[in-house]
């Protein structure tokens, strides 16, 4: 937890050091339960700390007031100004942030800045953010001192519960372009994100000092798709600093105060939370009316629950702990919840005895993509059973439901908004607690709407969502099927056009519009079965585009669609845990493509074996394992027993844990291999 | 690393690298009968010679070549280890003997008098005793052959492996064909009846046309034994690193396959009555020594990295041990030198490991398991009463794979082709149904006392 003393530092610091020989010196010390450790800058002359702040930051900044935190009845509502920085992945999202925190001295200017609210190992090793951060900036303009809250968002589509979370609690966005690549899927996704909650929105071209800077030609597509004169860009290099100063400048110009109002009563919007061992839930909030305290009694509108708020205070980006914060402003609240669900996301927290109007919340998020999830080793299932529970404490978009195999033994089938998110998430459970883990392939959710009254009664409703493929109704039983379908924008440059259309084509989709968003690049929209892009559609995309083409996604809705179930059959004897929906016009490919896999995977035995693919009582592709003809050591005198004696204990022990299905036996990582995500 | 015995070699080496604890598990858990093993008063004698000329391509074994061997140190420790391993058993009959190695055919015939001489000085060594000699067909050797019958020796195996010189080129012999036809020759007229031969199949770039081609030409030759050997691919060998270059190309599995089968009726065309996997014979002419193994018979092993199988009867022991030599010839000597003997590794066999060895070694004979046979082994559970109840045995019988009836268990044809496939589940079903009888307290299968070591002194 880093305070700093000066926090127009960013301003004064360099005209300082360049002036007087300082000394800065990091004292550490105990304040309530976490240490605070608070930079102090002085000259070598000097007694005194303080030197030329603004009179109103000084005051709250003096070692006496240290112990009371900041005053932030210093910042009315018309001195905040609550942002959003939202860009394609790379386009150098994070960079400026850094900047902007270093200029608003809320963080020391070093090298080592990068991604400084990109907290998570998993954000810095993929360049992404995947949680977003808030930071609040003190920045002087003109001689007022604003505060300046930066909520940082995640960039990829996946997220955009998270970015849509992080809008609500602004009034305009920063769109950051690349000044070479241009306009990407995710720019074009997060631009109708902020557009949609009407936000203001201030186009900014980063890395104009690439040699392959272009933002002329940048400026003109931001106007042609957007529809924001290109006079309204800014051109800056965040790596450079170039301009960045002027951003937040426009910060201040352009976007405008929160409509919040101090008098009316405490009103707040959970805009994110996460969970502390410690201290139970921290509960990021936006203030939309009045002013809350330490020691002052809440309630949450969901849960109607009320706690006595404990500590709150801003982020800077890390926290800092203040006696009150009021309307407009952005920060942390920790209040004695003990779960994740008691400060739920999108909830509205406001004065006991005053209960208010609820804030509009979030939709929950829906999970869009699932897996299964399995231990390598049922004797890990508890290990792995305690890091899911750790991480989806974290992470409450993510469903979890217990699951089972034959194959893979018990494990879970985990919800995910996308494939991004279920990377990530993987990945999270890998490096954070060490977890290794068996992902099977993922599948969408389907729908079907029941004819039956029988089995209406039964699920209590007309339309059943399926999950599992074991649970697919049969034909008979439904109306239809329904599956997820996904408003996919791919952005490439036109050499690409004449391929991208095949690709989307094979995977069923069906083109909305293509526009030209410069003399070069085109826009595509096409609505796509989720299903025909949950495994390697990005993959393909960037490899036949050399990776110039970006894709991004957003939920369509569901549309009646023609799916069957397909079975595996070893020898004729069906192999549960293998069974697929698949749509029609796919079943041919997929089952040859499985049978395949599975004939590579199975050994060969000592009779021939047929791997097929079923729809009904209908084989549809075939392969066969043939059958050993000869299987035995050439030579086995008196001193080959002990080796020989030794392998066959091991086969013989081996065959104890081999899955039979019918005659035919398989070992475990034969349908793993089968069922496992592609590695890429 | 030459003749058909050559295999004990580097099996030798890998148990030497297994973890003590691997290989105690698998004995500490059964059981042993209290009565004493079967013939435990007669065994079989091996005895290793670790010295070659020259490596093999396929040879994937570290093994001895030195220009200089101690021949008389050889010698006396063979004889000391032959002579501490003889009390030790407490047999009173040497059933058969078999020089192998290594390349045996190097070893000076007074090394072999000597050590049966020390033989026949504390165990009966009947006169007609097999008493073989891996030979390697070199024109060194073939000369020596007159010396070597001299000294003892009665039945002569050579190592031809190919007719096809390129062939034992590329296989790294330092032998021709001409010499190869030589020494069988010159083997039959001294040694007549008791010749066999090695030959190789499935060998790099090898089809099945040329294998039936070379195999009549050999028929026309050879006297009445033949082993063949599929060549397998051994990591680390020259032939090894010659394939994954991709300079040479293995046959395919159902290429391999097809040449064994298609041996199998030529050999049998010619008279020859496949008694084993591996071997075939006319006139009766099987090997007495080999036959031991596959029968369950105790073996005693001496020489550098030797196996043996016997009952250390002068300790007290009713149990029959797996037992090994050390492997390095020069440490070997020295521990000989030492202590008498040079065992290495020595590990209890249970009930049910020898069981085991007894169903996995028996079932490569066409004869397969006799009743009687396994009556030896297990006086109170017979086979119908082991195994004949399972229902993947009785799948293996009805596959035609798997023969039990009142003659015992054997292999089909066909089962005998995919004999390793079929063991384990037979392995399973004898290792339940002993648990179950020691469940059930059967005085057969009680707890042995468990004896194992590093080195015995």
């Amino acid at each position: 937890m880093q305070l700093s003393l000066f926090n127009t530092r960013g301003q004064v610091m360099p005209l300082m050091t360049r002036f007087l020989d300082l000394k800065i010196c990091t004292i550490r010390r105990r304040t309530q339960d976490y240490s605070t450790i608070c930079t102090l800058v002085r000259h070598r002359w000097m007694k005194s700390a303080v030197i030329c702040l603004p009179e109103h930051i000084s005051k709250g900044y003096s070692s006496s007031a240290e112990k009371r935190g900041i005053d932030m009845s210093n910042f009315p509502v018309d001195k905040i100004r609550n942002f959003s920085i939202i860009a394609h992945i790379d386009h150098g999202k994070s960079t400026l942030a850094d900047r902007l925190l270093e200029i608003t001295g809320a963080i020391v200017k070093t090298e080592k800045n990068k991604q400084v609210l990109d907290k998570l190992q998993v954000e810095r090793e993929r360049g992404i953010t995947v949680k977003a951060q808030t930071a609040s900036l003190f920045y002087t303009h003109q001689d007022e001192t604003y505060l300046l809250n930066l909520i940082d968002t995640p960039g990829h589509v996946d997220f955009s519960y998270e970015v849509s979370r992080s809008i609500s609690a602004c009034q305009g966005v920063l769109l950051v372009v690349d000044a070479n690549q241009g306009i990407q899927a995710q720019t074009v996704a997060n631009f109708y994100l902020a557009f949609e909650a009407q936000l203001a929105i201030i186009p900014v071209i980063n890395k104009i000092d690439l040699k392959n800077a272009d933002p002329e030609r940048v400026e003109k597509q931001i106007e042609k798709v957007f529809d924001i004169p290109k006079e309204e860009c800014i051109r800056i290099s965040a790596k450079q600093g170039t301009n960045v100063e002027q951003v937040l400048q426009e910060v201040v110009k352009r976007i405008p105060a929160p409509t919040a109002k101090k008098e009316d009563p405490f009103r707040a919007l959970v805009f994110d939370s996460t969970f502390d061992h410690y201290r139970g839930v921290v509960a990021n909030i936006a203030l939309f009316g009045g002013q809350v305290s330490k020691g002052d009694k809440i309630s949450s509108a969901h849960l109607g629950k009320t706690y006595e708020v404990n500590e709150l205070g801003v982020l800077r980006p890390d926290e800092h702990p203040t006696k009150t914060l009021y309307a407009g402003q952005v920060g942390y609240i920790i209040a004695g919840m003990k779960e994740v669900k008691e400060a739920q996301i999108g909830d509205t927290l406001y004065h006991h005895k005053q209960p208010v109007e609820p804030l509009p919340g979030f939709k929950p998020a829906k999970a869009m993509v699932f897996a299964g999830m399995y231990p390598m080793d049922q004797s890990e299932y508890m290990a792995l059973r305690g890091a899911v529970e750790k991480l989806t404490l974290n992470d409450s978009s993510v469903t979890v439901q217990r699951d089972s195999s034959l194959a893979l033994g018990a494990g879970w089938r985990l919800g995910f908004l996308g494939l991004l998110h279920m990377e990530v998430f993987n990945q999270r459970l890998e490096q954070e607690y060490n977890a290794s883990v068996i992902v099977t392939a993922p599948t969408v959710p389907y729908k079907a709407v029941l004819t039956a009254a029988k089995l209406i009664k039964e699920h209590g409703q007309e339309e059943i969502t399926i999950v599992n493929p074991a649970q697919f109704p049969d034909r008979s039983m439904v109306s239809e099927y329904l599956e997820p379908m996904v408003l996919g924008t791919i952005i490439a440059p036109d050499d690409f056009t004449g391929k991208i259309m095949t690709l989307c084509l094979n995977r069923r989709a069906t083109q909305k519009n293509m526009i030209y968003i410069d003399e070069h690049r085109v826009m595509m929209k096409y609505i796509f079965p989720l299903n025909e892009i949950v495994v390697d559609f990005y993959d393909s995309l960037k490899s036949m585009s050399s990776g110039y083409a970006s894709f991004d996604y957003e939920d369509a809705g569901y549309q009646p669609a023609d799916l069957i179930k397909m079975d595996f059959l070893l020898n004729g004897k069906p192999v549960e845990e293998l069974t697929t929906i698949v749509h029609k016009d796919k079943a041919y490919s997929m089952g040859k493509a499985m049978c395949e896999r599975l004939k590579d995977s199975i050994p060969r035995q000592m009779f021939e074996i047929a791997v097929q693919a079923s729809i009904g009582s209908k084989v549809i592709a075939r392969e066969t394992i043939k059958a050993y003809r000869k299987n035995v050591l050439a030579k086995c005198y008196g001193g080959d027993i002990t080796r020989k004696m030794k392998l066959l204990k091991k086969q013989a022990e081996g065959k104890k844990k081999m899955r039979r299905i019918g005659n035919v036996e398989v070992p475990k990582d034969a349908f793993i291999n089968v069922l496992k995500r592609k590695d890429k | 690393m030459k003749n058909a015995r050559h295999f004990c070699w580097p099996v030798a080496r890998r148990t030497l690298f297994m973890s003590p604890k691997s290989l105690t598990e698998s004995a500490s858990k059964g059981t042993c009968a209290s009565v004493l093993p079967p013939l435990s008063d007669e065994a079989s004698l091996y005895v290793h010679w670790p010295y070659c000329l020259k490596r093999c391509s396929y040879c994937n074994f570290n093994k001895y070549i030195s220009r200089s061997v101690n021949h008389s140190a050889m010698t006396e420790c063979l004889q000391r280890e032959t002579e501490t391993l003889l009390k030790l058993s407490r047999v009173s009959r040497i059933t058969s003997v078999f020089f192998g190695g290594g390349t045996p055919s190097l070893a000076q015939p007074a090394t072999i008098a000597a050590v049966l001489e020390r033989v026949s000085q504390h165990a009966q060594l009947p006169e007609e005793a097999e008493v073989t000699l891996e030979v390697n067909p070199t024109p060194a050797g073939t000369s020596r052959l007159k010396d070597f019958i001299d000294a003892g020796i009665n039945r002569l195996s050579i190592g031809v492996q190919s007719l096809n010189d390129e062939d034992l080129k590329l296989l790294g012999r330092d032998h021709s064909s001409q010499h190869a036809l030589h020494t069988i020759s010159e083997a039959r007229r001294l040694c007549p009846g008791r010749v066999s031969v090695d030959v190789m199949f499935g060998r790099p770039g090898q089809s099945v046309a040329s294998w039936e081609t070379e195999l009549e030409k050999l028929l026309a030759v050879c006297d009445h034994h033949v082993s063949l050997y599929q060549l397998t691919l051994e990591r680390g060998t020259q032939l090894f690193k010659q394939v994954q270059r991709g300079e040479l190309t293995m046959p395919t599995e159902d290429v391999t396959a097809t040449m064994y089968m298609t041996a199998r009726d030529i050999l049998e065309m010619h008279g020859f009555r496949q008694y084993e996997v591996s071997n075939f014979a006319r006139s009766g002419a099987v090997s007495e020594h080999n036959l031991g193994y596959w029968k369950g018979q105790q073996y005693i092993g001496v020489g550098p990295g030797a196996h043996g199988r016997f009952m250390p009867h002068l300790e007290g022991s009713v149990q029959r041990e797996a037992r090994t030599q050390t492997l390095e010839p020069d440490v070997w000597m020295s521990e000989v030198q030492k202590f008498g003997h040079a065992t290495r590794r020595w590990i209890s066999l249970s009930h049910l490991a020898l069981l085991e060895e007894v169903l996995v070694m028996g079932l490569r004979m066409t004869d397969g398991i006799t009743h009687q046979h396994w009556k030896l082994f297990s006086p109170s559970d017979n086979l119908h009463a082991v195994l004949g109840q399972s229902g993947d045995v009785q799948e293996l019988q009805q596959r035609g794979l798997l023969i039990l009836d009142d003659r015992g268990l054997r292999c089909s044809w066909e089962g005998l082709a995919l004999l390793d496939s079929l063991l384990p589940t037979l392995l399973l079903q004898l290792e339940t149904y002993v648990r179950s009888q020691g469940r059930r307290g059967n005085k057969d299968f009680i707890q042995p006392q468990h004896r194992e070591g590093q080195q015995r002194r």
